[in-house]
């Protein structure tokens, strides 16, 4: 398997580089949140911006997740563009009925009149050795509101240029930053606009199977494809991006050339969007299917502390495994008497 | 860039126990040494608009009964609280207003027939919230609060004078949203009033389950905000003490709670019970303390609308004013928007996304089918 890249752009530096881009390009754009002035945020995706452009456009509010969301969606109805972050994925929750309630509805309720360009800016999920509170994977609870746009990256260049559309979408954005990728590199020149964020796309090419996986799992799922290569399984990796609202088609297109998919993520399994996944890809690929999709995702167990963590984050070795189950022993062949399997 | 450590404004007094008073409920002027009443044309004004949010209250109850809403909050007894309020608001200020407060659209100028959208069930909102500087009604408890912290300091930003009359029941100042709310206003000293019609009930809940502090208005103070505790029925009291914490706040004086001692006289909405849960007898004390009964009092005794038969034919006037109001209420209430099922899908994200499409057709096949 090749090295994780070692220079280049990190996730991280290519979300700060987006966020001073986005000010600098736009004086309607402030971005706001628990320490993301002097301190630059506590994962420094901050940093250096309240220096650069004052405290007027960036700056540190009362530590009250609510009243950051509540009070985005107030400077929203002004023709702002707050780009708030909210610290943690669990650290969200206080903010949930503000999210739920009047940042996912407030056009649908205004008929079109009121938009609302917020963005909420939140380091999810784990494998950081973060004590408990400090790895969720979230993204189920939003995508499960319509209204909201949800989007994860996967890259460091994704990560730029999806920021960079999140700041000027129309639409509320759920920007899911998948935290321990946020030192993960990749050689590209900023600024960058990679496709549009609502369209997946296919990361690695592949005829065997369809790994499909967003956010922290796209490396994960990229390692395992290599792997399968060494061993002569061609895997196609899908990067889905913007979870909601899904535009399904290049998963199912590549569904369909394969005629197998294993759906991985982070979060736990049961109800996770990983099942939404499935069955989307079960309602339109059917007959292109050589076996059930499978979900390869965490335990369904609460986030496990530090030392344990490992054994319910997904690595390339559990996605492999799902691979291996995908029934590539049962081939059928027509025999002229009901059929029979290859041995 | 550091962060420098230094408190904004000296520490607020504590509000007066007694809630201020300008008239008395025999239509009686009070002396006060902070506040004086509003000239006799503004008395007058707000005597009309109670009036017609009387009216309105007592139509929409009846289109709620006849089944014509599927539910109306009513505030009858409480519109001195929000006329007053709402009266003080200059021309570019907003309103964050809840579903206890369509007497305050009617009197911020709302289309009456628009305020009820939400209650008749056709659509969350019926008015465009910028055509009337009116946020929607809003339900979840105290969560409009800080959408006024956040327009008014986008407003200041944007180099404009604009301030936001938030308001909220005596119930939803529990709400962890209105503490936050009232701290993000303090903190980042934004023009906003809060508003709090202490009705005296959450549903079913009284205020003392609801609350230790001496009043609500005490709650200001540890926020370093001006708290004002006001005679709710009393739209003299009310209007004069909003007007000042409007100036002050526009001023840079920070941002205040005003709470105003009023009461609901009708049901929490037209489902509810109150015989459970509440004496009767309660009701009546505060009928005879009727903002209507007190702010015509005094317009008659004080010849504020002339001498006698003027008084009369100016009143008769109103009245009529309000019942044209209300008959066009209930005429125009089957108007509105047409009912298009294809509107469901239009305005959830700001172009209609593949999935919404596919439902789309999903239901025109279904209607095709009936
Ligand atoms: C967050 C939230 N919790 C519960 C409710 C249900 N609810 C609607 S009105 C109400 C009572 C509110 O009382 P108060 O704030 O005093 O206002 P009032 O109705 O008396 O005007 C409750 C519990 C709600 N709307 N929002």
């Amino acid at each position: 398997m090749a090295a994780a890249p070692t220079t280049g752009v990190s996730m991280g530096e290519a979300l700060n580089r987006a966020l001073r881009d986005a000010i600098a390009d736009d004086p309607d754009v402030l971005v706001y949140g628990e320490d993301v002035g002097p301190l630059g945020g506590v994962f420094r995706v901050t940093d250096g911006l309240a220096g650069e452009f004052g405290e007027e456009r960036v700056f540190d509010s009362p530590l009250a997740e609510s009243g950051i969301v509540g009070t985005a969606i107030g400077m929203a109805m002004y023709g702002l563009r707050p780009v708030v972050e909210l610290q943690f994925d669990a650290f969200a929750y206080p903010a949930f009925e503000q999210v739920v309630s009047h940042l996912a509805k407030m056009r649908n309720r205004t008929r079109g009149a009121v938009a609302l360009p917020v963005v909420l800016r939140v380091p999810y999920g784990g494998g950081i050795g973060g004590v408990e509170h400090h790895s969720d994977s979230s993204e189920a609870y939003y995508t499960h509101t319509p209204g909201l746009r949800v989007v994860t990256p996967g890259t460091p260049a994704d990560a730029y240029s999806m920021l960079r559309e999140a700041v000027e979408c129309d639409d509320p954005v759920v920007f899911l930053e998948p935290k321990r990728r946020y030192w993960s590199r990749q050689e590209v020149d900023l600024p960058v606009r990679t496709e549009p964020m609502a369209t997946p796309v296919v990361r690695r090419p592949g005829t065997d199977a369809t790994l499909i996986a967003y956010g922290p799992m796209v490396e994960t799922a990229l390692e395992a494809a290599e792997t399968a290569a060494a061993e002569g399984r061609s895997l196609e990796v899908v990067d889905v991006r913007q979870l909601a609202p899904l535009d399904d088609g290049v998963v199912t297109a590549s569904v369909r050339r394969t005629g197998r998919a294993v759906v991985v993520h982070e979060a736990s399994v049961f109800g996770g969007y990983g099942a939404e996944l499935a069955a989307r890809i079960g309602e339109r690929c059917f007959h292109y299917l050589e076996a059930p999709v499978l979900r390869v995702g965490g335990l369904d167990v609460p986030y496990p502390p530090p030392k344990l963590e490992h054994h319910h984050l997904p690595d390339a070795h559990r996605v492999l495994a799902a691979v291996d189950r995908l029934q590539w022993e049962s081939e059928w062949v027509d025999d002229g008497d009901g059929g029979r399997t290859l041995p | 860039m550091k962060h420098t450590d230094e408190r904004p404004r000296p520490a607020p007094a504590l509000p007066t126990r007694e809630p201020v008073r300008l008239v008395d409920r025999h239509g009686r002027r009070v002396g006060h040494s902070s506040f004086t009443a509003p000239d006799p044309a503004r008395l007058v004004e707000l005597h009309r608009a109670m009036l017609i949010g009387r009216r309105f209250n007592q139509q929409a109850g009846t289109l709620a009964r006849q089944g014509r809403l599927a539910v109306y909050p009513s505030s009858t007894g409480q519109e001195a609280a929000q006329v007053g309020g709402v009266l003080a608001l200059s021309d570019q200020d907003w309103l964050f207003p809840t579903y206890r407060d369509s007497v305050a659209l009617v009197a911020h100028g709302v289309d009456p027939v628009r305020t009820l959208t939400l209650f008749r069930g056709d659509w969350h909102c019926g008015y465009d919230p910028h055509r009337y500087r009116c946020a929607p009604q809003c339900t979840p408890l105290a969560t409009n609060a800080s959408h006024a912290v956040g327009l008014t300091y986008a407003a200041r930003r944007k180099g404009r004078d604009v301030a936001a009359l938030a308001m909220m029941g005596d119930g939803a100042t529990s709400e962890g949203d209105a503490h936050e709310a009232y701290n993000f206003a303090a903190v980042w000293n934004t023009p906003v009033v809060f508003l709090v019609q202490n009705n005296h009930w959450a549903i079913s809940v009284p205020l003392h389950r609801q609350t230790a502090a001496p009043t609500l208005a005490h709650k200001a103070v540890g926020y370093g905000m001006k708290g004002y505790h006001v005679d709710g029925n009393d739209a003299a009291a009310v209007y004069a003490v909003v007007s000042h914490a409007l100036a002050e706040a526009r001023a840079g004086g920070g941002p205040a709670i005003v709470e105003a001692v009023t009461y609901r006289v009708d049901p929490h909405t037209n489902a509810d019970a109150p015989q459970r849960y509440r004496d009767p007898a309660e009701v009546e004390h505060w009928k005879e303390r009727d903002p209507l009964i007190r702010s015509e009092r005094l317009i008659r005794d004080e010849g504020l609308l002339g001498d006698a038969e003027e008084t009369e034919r100016a009143l008769a006037a109103f009245g009529a004013e309000a019942d044209r109001i209300a008959d066009t209420v209930r005429e125009r209430l089957a108007d509105g928007d047409e009912l298009d099922p294809r509107s469901l899908f239009t305005d959830v994200y700001a172009t209609v996304p593949p999935l919404l499409e596919q439902e789309h057709a999903l239901l025109a096949d279904e209607l095709r089918e009936v």
